[in-house]
């Protein structure tokens, strides 16, 4: 039989907030343990909440660039279950009125455009963490990052497949990390998902039963985890059998994913509204003032960058897919006064190549994109090639400064009197009687191949330094 | 002294003629005497309280006072007070040290109140009786083997007594008045968000009111005008202007427009306790008032309401009683849910046990909407009928409780009958509203408690309606004979 993977999922992302959604401690990453719990963070006795307007002001932003209709009035809600790293035995969440209604979000896979609807975006705060490592026979608790704004973003069940659901994620990435409501650092956990998996027989109405998978925290981990549930399920399928509704968890370690618990071990987590906490209202003229500050979008920014800058609608992708990206393109494009199409030849090539290499962000390149743009500035004038360039490149990648200094240090300035050149021609030419005799004996359209070898040889008595486009011509002059 | 009133002491040290120190020793001292028959206390803070008592008389040397400066007084141990332990009643927090200050219990400070100590108080403030305490029960002054009612019981008992001229209270379901009525003393239920809530150990988040127990509806505006304010800390606070709550003590009745609701003066209320009250009501009409029936239809819904409401917030509010933090832990936990299981188990007593249960229940997948739902469908019913009320009239009247103080014992494994000693009381907290009782007469040697409830932030004008009742009346005066 043939089966569709139907694929729906839960992003927890956290608000880059200074503050703690319902306590003034700080929410800095990576503090001693519990250096940044308060006593609302503790839940002490007779400690209340109160909510910090930036979180919410953040969560409109995300609705307003999803098309979501965003709440007039939305509700607090607690979550009751019973954890050590929880410090108040609930968790203040959005239930039945969250802040964020239905939107949607455009994904690209394989050049083709898909819609993905959004459910809804609730505010929550994160709960402590459990630590098991290095306390015999013990559990420490470090209560930091409870009270962590986070914003849950649940999508319809759109997706089908891995590919998409990486697709989405990515995207939701770069949208929050474009509004500047989250610094989406996947490794210390700011943005995670969940994802909720079935298969049905192809052509089927109905969903099939669904597993979720929980803690998942990189494009990757999304994929394996999925693609692996995948096979597990259908496995179970040919085989006559039924799924379980349950939560497995991935390991990334073994690649695997294994049952955290079914449905009937679920949580009654005895939803209500929180007493201790008022209504959010928004009104119309905050939603008005925060969509006329919005900034241009990933899908807008990839509008312009191909009507300004006559780029690809590839190219304006994957430029525009980090704002970091897209801003470094940009700056680029002015350091080397246009010239847009090479600049971002270079950034998609040599850049993020070096990127990947060294395990970099865009944010810490050595190389800055001022540099670059500067260095890509020598190629158009004619001061180096573009072969050249690569050595001029590594050379600022390793801290040598600047192109113009890393071109004079080295030598590397092309060389462009057609004086000095021409002897050098005159040399090869002179070097190679049997070659130059084979050029002059073939046609036209093989000779366009053969020049390649004195080009080569010229190229290797100057180090490379030789103007190509000046050879080219003198030797085709002379020979 | 014992037998002044607040104001009166106020006056005093205004006056000079007794100091802080004095004033405060002569209260340790009876605390000293009464307590341990009372057990109105469960934690003195003499060396404390003296140290403040001198420091109020170093401020009044340097004009540096409010008019509650130098005065002693007691906290229900539900408000949070850095360096005194506060147990809310329970064996859970025996132990329990708040880093912080209570909004109430800072701005009494800061007026310069002298603190003398924790009053007794049923279990998380759950109970009507004061039996629930894990400190013992609270002896009614009035008559030996009486509950003092509850669960402000401690602060009730020992204002009426004269151990300490005012101690404050909170108010869920009725515990500052029903404690008030049956120890015949002056008690204050604010609109809920009058007073702040931060830093008051939460029983029912949307229903709990701190408020002031004083001998006289005077003293009250006075404690009033300290503890009421806007609290950024507490996001149900209300931003109101403040007002000073004793300028309108003296203002006239006449013209008074007194609604007595039928469903107040039914069976369940005590036949002698209903003269009482009819009495009061006389005294009122000598005032200037006029009176008139009114209807609260769906009061008789206000019980059932209210013990799904109170519970459903109890149960997730003493979640966090965990033994993992803070508080009572069980010996050598096997594992998490031994944990759990027995530090709740052994740290909490039954009837906060029942009520999580109840609460648990009444929040539970399937049961939600015909519990929880239904009763918040109750409250804004409730709502609705007071607002019509007060579209008729200017203050609603009848009497606190259906009956005097009860025996010790009596209600304790029914319930129910203890649940309905609040059946006059519960639909004002569900309703937000502010309320009052003060002593109007006695049965049988034990005080009859009348009712004053007022519209949202009327606290003024029920104060006013006290005050001038208490001129022309002197049941706020008495002392219980053992204590004078």
């Amino acid at each position: 039989m043939e089966w569709e993977t139907v694929i729906g999922l839960e992003i927890h992302c956290q608000l880059a907030t200074r503050s703690k959604i319902f306590s003034g401690a700080s929410t800095t990453y990576g503090a001693p343990p519990n250096t940044q719990a308060c006593a609302v963070d503790l839940g002490l006795p007779g400690v209340l909440p109160v909510l910090n307007r930036e979180a919410v002001t953040m969560a409109i932003k995300f609705g307003l660039a999803v098309d979501a209709d965003i709440a007039e009035r939305s509700v607090f809600a607690r979550k009751n279950y019973f954890y050590p790293d929880l410090p108040k035995g609930y968790q203040i969440s959005q239930y039945e009125l969250p802040v964020v209604g239905r939107g949607h979000i455009d994904i690209e896979v394989d050049g083709t455009l898909k819609t993905i609807g959004i459910t809804r975006a609730h505010l929550e705060e994160d709960a402590g963490k459990s630590a098991h490592e290095g306390f015999a026979d013990r559990t420490g608790i470090d209560l930091n990052r409870a009270g962590t704004p986070l914003l849950e973003i649940v999508s319809e069940p759109d997706m089908r497949s891995a590919a998409e659901a990486v697709a989405y994620m990515k995207k939701i990435h770069s949208l929050v990390t474009y509004l500047g409501i989250s610094d989406g650092n996947m490794q210390e956990g700011s943005f995670r998902c969940d994802a909720n998996v079935s298969l049905r027989p192809r052509g089927e109405e109905t969903f099939g039963t669904r597993t979720e998978l929980k803690n998942i925290n990189s494009f990757r981990f999304v994929e394996q985890a999925i693609n692996h549930e995948v096979e597990r399920q259908m496995d179970i399928l040919e085989d006559g059998g039924s799924i379980i509704q349950e939560t497995r968890l991935f390991d990334p370690d073994r690649n695997e994913t294994r049952s955290m618990r079914t449905k009937e071990e679920a949580n009654d987590y005895r939803y209500f509204p929180d007493p201790d906490l008022l209504p959010v209202v928004v009104d119309r003229e905050l939603l008005v003032a925060l969509q006329s500050k919005l900034p241009e979008l990933p899908d807008q920014k990839r509008q312009r960058f191909m009507d300004d800058y006559g780029l690809s609608r590839y190219d304006s992708g994957v430029l525009t897919a980090q704002r970091a990206l897209a801003d470094y393109f940009e700056n680029c494009v002015q350091s080397a006064d246009g010239e847009a199409k090479l600049c971002a030849n270079w950034i998609m090539g040599e850049l993020s190549a070096a990127l990947n290499r060294d395990d970099r962000d865009i944010s810490n390149s050595p190389v800055t994109a001022d540099m670059l743009g500067q260095m890509i500035k020598r190629i158009t004038d004619n001061t180096i090639s573009g072969k050249i360039a690569k050595q001029v490149f590594e050379g600022m990648w390793n801290g040598e400064g600047n192109a113009d200094r890393i071109i004079s240090d080295r030598g590397l300035k092309q060389m462009s009197d057609s004086g000095e050149l021409e002897k050098l021609v005159d040399k090869v030419i002179s070097d190679n009687p049997q070659q130059v005799e084979q050029y002059r004996n073939s046609p036209e359209d093989k000779q366009k191949k053969l020049i390649g070898f004195f080009v080569g040889q010229l190229m290797k008595a100057t180090a490379g330094k030789a103007n190509p486009q000046q050879v080219n011509e003198l030797l085709r002059r002379k020979l | 002294m014992y037998r002044q009133t607040l104001s009166e002491l106020s006056d005093a040290l205004v006056q000079k003629r007794i100091s802080s120190v004095e004033l405060t020793q002569h209260f340790i001292d009876r605390i000293n005497i009464h307590n341990p028959v009372l057990n109105s206390f469960i934690t003195v803070t003499v060396d404390a309280a003296m140290e403040q008592a001198r420091a109020a008389d170093a401020k009044r040397a340097r004009d540096e006072t409010t008019p509650l400066t130098g005065i002693p007084m007691a906290h229900k141990d539900i408000f949070c007070t850095s360096d005194i332990r506060t147990s809310c009643g329970s064996k859970m927090l025996d132990n329990f040290i708040a880093p912080y200050d209570a909004t109430v219990v800072e701005q009494l400070n800061n007026a310069g109140m002298v603190i003398l100590g924790k009053t007794n108080m049923d279990e998380f403030a759950m109970g009507s009786s004061n039996e629930t305490s894990y400190y013992g029960v609270v002896t009614n002054p009035w008559k030996d083997n009486h509950v003092p009612g509850g669960s402000s019981g401690g602060s009730a008992a020992a204002v009426a007594a004269g151990l300490i001229p005012m101690a404050t209270g909170t108010d869920t379901g009725g515990s500052i008045r029903q404690p008030a009525a049956l120890c015949g003393i002056t008690g204050l239920k604010p609109t809920y968000g009058l007073v702040s809530r931060y830093g008051m150990i939460a029983f029912a988040s949307s229903l709990d009111q701190g408020g002031p127990m004083t001998r006289s509806a005077e003293d009250a505006a006075l404690v009033l005008n300290h503890m009421a304010g806007f609290d950024p800390r507490d996001s149900t606070s209300v931003e109101q202007p403040a007002i000073d709550y004793t300028d309108n003590l003296d203002n006239d009745l006449d013209g008074l427009k007194v609604g007595l609701p039928k469903q107040y003066f039914n069976e369940s209320l005590d036949s002698e306790v209903a003269v009482v009250i009819d009495n009061a009501i006389r005294e009122l009409e000598k005032l200037g008032a006029t009176i008139s029936d009114i209807e609260l239809p769906n009061a008789h819904l206000s019980i059932p309401a209210y013990y799904v409401i109170a519970p459903a917030e109890c149960s997730s509010n003493l979640s966090r009683y965990d033994g993992v933090r803070f508080g009572y832990r069980c010996d050598k936990p096997r594992d998490l849910l031994d944990l759990y299981c027995r530090t709740r188990a052994e740290g909490f007593g039954r009837e906060v046990k029942r009520r999580i249960m109840i609460g648990t229940y009444a929040l539970s997948a399937g049961y939600y909407d015909a519990y929880y739902l239904k009763a918040q469908q109750i409250r804004r019913l409730l709502q609705q009928d007071f607002k019509n009320a007060f579209t008729d009239v200017d203050v609603i009247v009848g009497p606190t409780t259906p009956d005097v103080a009860f025996s010790i014992g009596e209600r304790t494994e029914d319930p129910v009958s203890m649940y309905l000693s609040d059946i006059f009381t519960v639909s004002v907290n569900l309703a937000g509203l502010p309320a009052m009782s003060i002593p109007a007469g006695f049965k049988n040697g034990l005080p009859v408690g009348l009712q004053l409830i007022g519209n949202y932030f009327q606290e003024s004008r029920l104060l006013n309606i006290a005050h001038r009742f208490q001129t022309i009346t002197d049941w706020h005066r008495r002392i219980p004979e053992a204590f004078q």
